[in-house]
């Protein structure tokens, strides 16, 4: 807290202006490469990771406040484990008779195979990306801030 | 021969791992070995003048088969890559933790534990 | 047929639904952990005497024998290991619901034990070489992180160097997968043992050796044992009863004999390597555990030598040895968690693990003391106690098979563990009262119940070399290893 007074948070005005027009392009960037997994490289673990650099960037320039603002540390842990129970229960309904009948079966694609080469064909690969997404980014966004709030609160106290 | 040359980066790390003394250069050896393997991996797969294994519309399957690279290893990859870094983000943490109780980085300090 | 993938699906899920609902009610997740290890148990126990089945994940059967997905594998073998993780963890977490007040954040420490069973059940079901890694990993992350739990000095310093040494092992494995890759085309265990076919060329020969180091080093077995004697102790007591008793033996002992002796075929020179580094492991784990203060550090240098004698049977490649070598497998995890079990008891109501301190402790811990001398007895070999047999099995499959040199080291090795753990029972339970007999507590119901609990297996487990009861568990469980490369007919003739 001390640091605060003699010297306002965050970097120069510069760095804060350009990253605020810049995260949201990488926002979407990372959504684009998630949703399109199943066609172009990427997929759940890569399009998570630049989702969770957007937050790091802003934890980076602006100061932890504000990127916890955004992204509180509660919900991030509640959306680590909601992203994990959603891939498991999408893979768990293939199990169910009516559905195709073994662990982790492609039920949606072989219900309804779509045209190749389209958004939605692919069935449940698109769900699964997104639930990984989900996880991935919220996981190394937490590992993130409790690496650098860590050190901050040790240094104060000494 | 570039079999050897991922070889000798296996070593370089087994070598750091082995010798260094202090915990960052452990830390940083370790993420070498694992990236040697990882590139071992890769050109497993590779084919001589191969395409990237990635189909469009105007491609048939049948040139596709005839002319990419492996893409299986490239999948294997990419799960040894976030293994890494999962193992990677907890050795950093225990490591800073115990920056803050031994106060050194040298492991010749941190050496409570005897017999 | 159905219930083989939930050995995995169930503890996943459990352990990502904990920390949700859990956070601030310790007691909610002491009942949804006890829960689940429960339904493992008994899903575990209900499989036992099926017939062997694959399961092809994702439905993607093979075409024209060749395979196209990955497959989980449910023969004797995998039963056999299954039942033994299942049995443990379930008591273990009986355990811990009142050690573990101790400290903080329940949740966590439950979240991270129910991932560390899933990757053990992964482990001893899967039929593909990279699916092996894989959970092999989560299995190994989630102990380091259980090593550390506690956060004090020496915790940190175990886990680091753990996980260093965890860490090169996994990197050689995935090497060894490498090289498999390249030199077969496939990743399926069953697959690769058809195209090796038998015969090893100098390349094979390469990974078998980055197999043996990397197997090795997660097995604990001399020289790559540095790790253990560091991270055993400076756990926390029940899950030094987890890494000790079945850690160690699912993804180093068993994927080793898997790997080994299904997909290469056991070659004398690799038959005779695996003998030569288990007798090397019992003898140095017993000189070494001989001179130590510490009660649990004591303990796991005495698990070096256990191991040893397993490897040592495994690697004799007859029926008989291999069945003595898993009934010690079994029973090994039965008393060697039993023991730590104990030790953390001591350490909960005195306060202390230095040997030199206790003494006298069997009038103010009657229950502890009862059952410490219980497994000690049975780790040292003494009849009807279940370790008696397994040791006896073991020399006697090594006499059979004309090694007798091995049979000479093996029963010296145990008149020297006899007389280790008699000195340990009566430095800590027996002999006149030190500091350690003034501070002694109360230990809680709940550790009590599983430590009984165990006890009463180690007399009870003698029985498992009953004919009936023998041809129903250990003989499907040899039979697979030994026929080694016949696996492969088993997997993809159906």
């Amino acid at each position: 807290m001390v640091n605060d007074v003699i010297r306002p948070k965050g970097l120069s005005p510069i760095v804060k202006t350009v990253s605020h027009w810049v995260k949201g392009f990488i926002l979407v960037f990372g959504i684009y490469i998630v949703l399109y997994g199943h066609l172009t490289p990427g997929g759940g673990f890569g399009g998570g990771v630049i989702i969770a650099m957007a937050f790091v960037l802003m934890t980076l320039c602006c100061g932890k406040h504000e990127a916890l603002k955004r992204m509180p540390l509660g919900v991030a842990g509640e959306l680590d484990s909601v992203g994990a129970l959603m891939f498991l229960v999408i893979a768990l309904l293939g199990l169910s008779a009516g559905l195709g009948g073994t662990f982790f079966t492609n039920y949606i694609a072989k219900a309804d195979p779509g045209t190749p080469f389209r958004l939605l064909s692919g069935g449940t690969i698109l769900l699964s990306n997104l639930a990984i997404a989900i996880k991935v980014g919220t996981s190394l966004f937490l590992i993130f801030v409790l690496l650098v709030v860590l050190r901050v609160i040790y240094r104060d106290e000494r | 021969m570039h079999y050897a040359l991922c070889l000798m980066l296996f070593m370089v790390g087994l070598y750091g791992v082995m010798v260094k003394r202090n915990l960052i250069k452990i830390i940083i050896s370790l993420i070498i070995m694992e990236s040697a393997v990882n590139v071992f991996i890769v050109m497993v797969g590779y084919r001589k003048d191969g395409i990237a294994p990635i189909m469009n519309k105007a491609m048939e399957a049948e040139t596709f088969v005839r002319s990419s690279v492996d893409p299986l290893p490239q999948a294997l990859v990419l799960t040894a890559i976030v293994i890494g870094l999962g193992v990677t983000a907890m050795t950093v943490a225990i490591a800073m933790r115990l920056y803050e109780r031994y106060g050194t980085y040298d492991i010749k300090e941190i050496r409570k534990l005897k017999g | 047929m159905q219930i083989i993938p939930l050995f995995v699906a169930i503890p996943l899920g459990a352990a990502f639904f904990i920390p949700m609902v859990g956070r601030k009610n310790p007691r909610l997740c002491d009942m949804l952990t006890n829960i689940t290890t429960l339904a493992l148990f008994l899903m575990a126990l209900s499989v036992i005497g099926k017939e062997t089945s694959v399961y092809w994940m994702g439905g993607w059967i093979p075409r024209l024998g060749v395979p196209l997905g990955i497959n989980l594998v449910l023969d004797g073998m995998s039963v056999f290991m299954l039942v033994t993780i299942s049995l443990i963890s379930f008591l273990v977490t009986v355990y811990s619901i009142q050690y573990m007040d101790k400290f903080t954040s329940k949740a966590r420490f439950y979240s991270l034990f129910l991932l560390m069973v899933a990757g053990m059940n992964g482990v001893a079901l899967t039929g593909d070489l990279f699916n092996l890694y894989v959970f092999l990993e989560i299995a190994s992350i989630a102990s380091y992180a259980l090593v550390a739990f506690g956060c004090e000095h020496e915790e940190l310093e175990a886990s680091f160097k753990y996980l260093v040494l965890g860490s090169v092992a996994s990197t050689l494995i995935l090497f060894g997968i490498a090289i498999t890759y390249a030199m077969t085309g496939s990743l399926n265990m069953a697959q690769v043992s058809t195209i090796i076919g038998g015969d090893l060329k100098a390349i094979h020969l390469f990974a078998i050796a980055l197999f043996i180091s990397g197997f090795g080093l997660k097995a604990a077995l001399v020289p790559f044992h540095a790790w253990l004697p560091d991270a055993h102790p400076s756990a926390p007591a029940p899950i030094s009863a987890m890494l000790s008793g079945v850690l160690i033996k699912t993804i180093g002992i068993y994927a080793m004999a898997r790997v080994m002796m299904n997909v290469i075929g056991l070659t004398p020179l690799i038959s005779y390597i695996m003998m030569v580094l288990g007798t090397i492991s019992m003898v140095v784990g017993v000189l070494l555990c001989m001179g130590q203060d510490d009660i649990k550090r004591f303990l796991a240098y005495s698990s070096i030598s256990q191991v040893g004698y397993v490897v040592l049977g495994i690697g004799l490649g007859t029926r008989l040895g291999i069945a003595a070598a898993l009934f010690h497998l079994i029973n090994h995890a039965v008393f060697k968690s039993l023991l730590f079990l104990n030790s953390g008891a001591v350490e909960y109501s005195t306060g202390t693990r230095d040997l030199n301190k206790m003494g006298g402790l069997k009038e103010k811990l009657p229950v502890t003391g009862t059952t410490s001398l219980i497994g000690s007895m049975s780790i040292a070999g003494i009849p009807p106690f279940s370790g008696f047999w397994s040791k006896l099995f073991i020399i006697m499959a090594c006499v059979q098979a004309e090694r007798y040199g091995f049979a000479a080291w093996a029963a010296g090795v145990s008149v020297l563990t006899l007389a280790a753990f008699m000195r340990l029972q009566r430095r800590a339970f027996f002999g006149e009262p030190k500091e350690a007999y003034a501070a002694a507590g109360k230990v809680p119901g709940s550790m009590k119940v599983s430590m009984v609990g165990l006890a009463i297996l180690c007399v009870v487990m003698g029985l498992l070399w009953l004919p009936q009861v023998q041809h129903a568990f250990l003989i499907p469980a040899a039979r697979v290893l030994q026929e080694g490369l016949d696996y492969a007919s088993y997997v993809l003739g159906m």
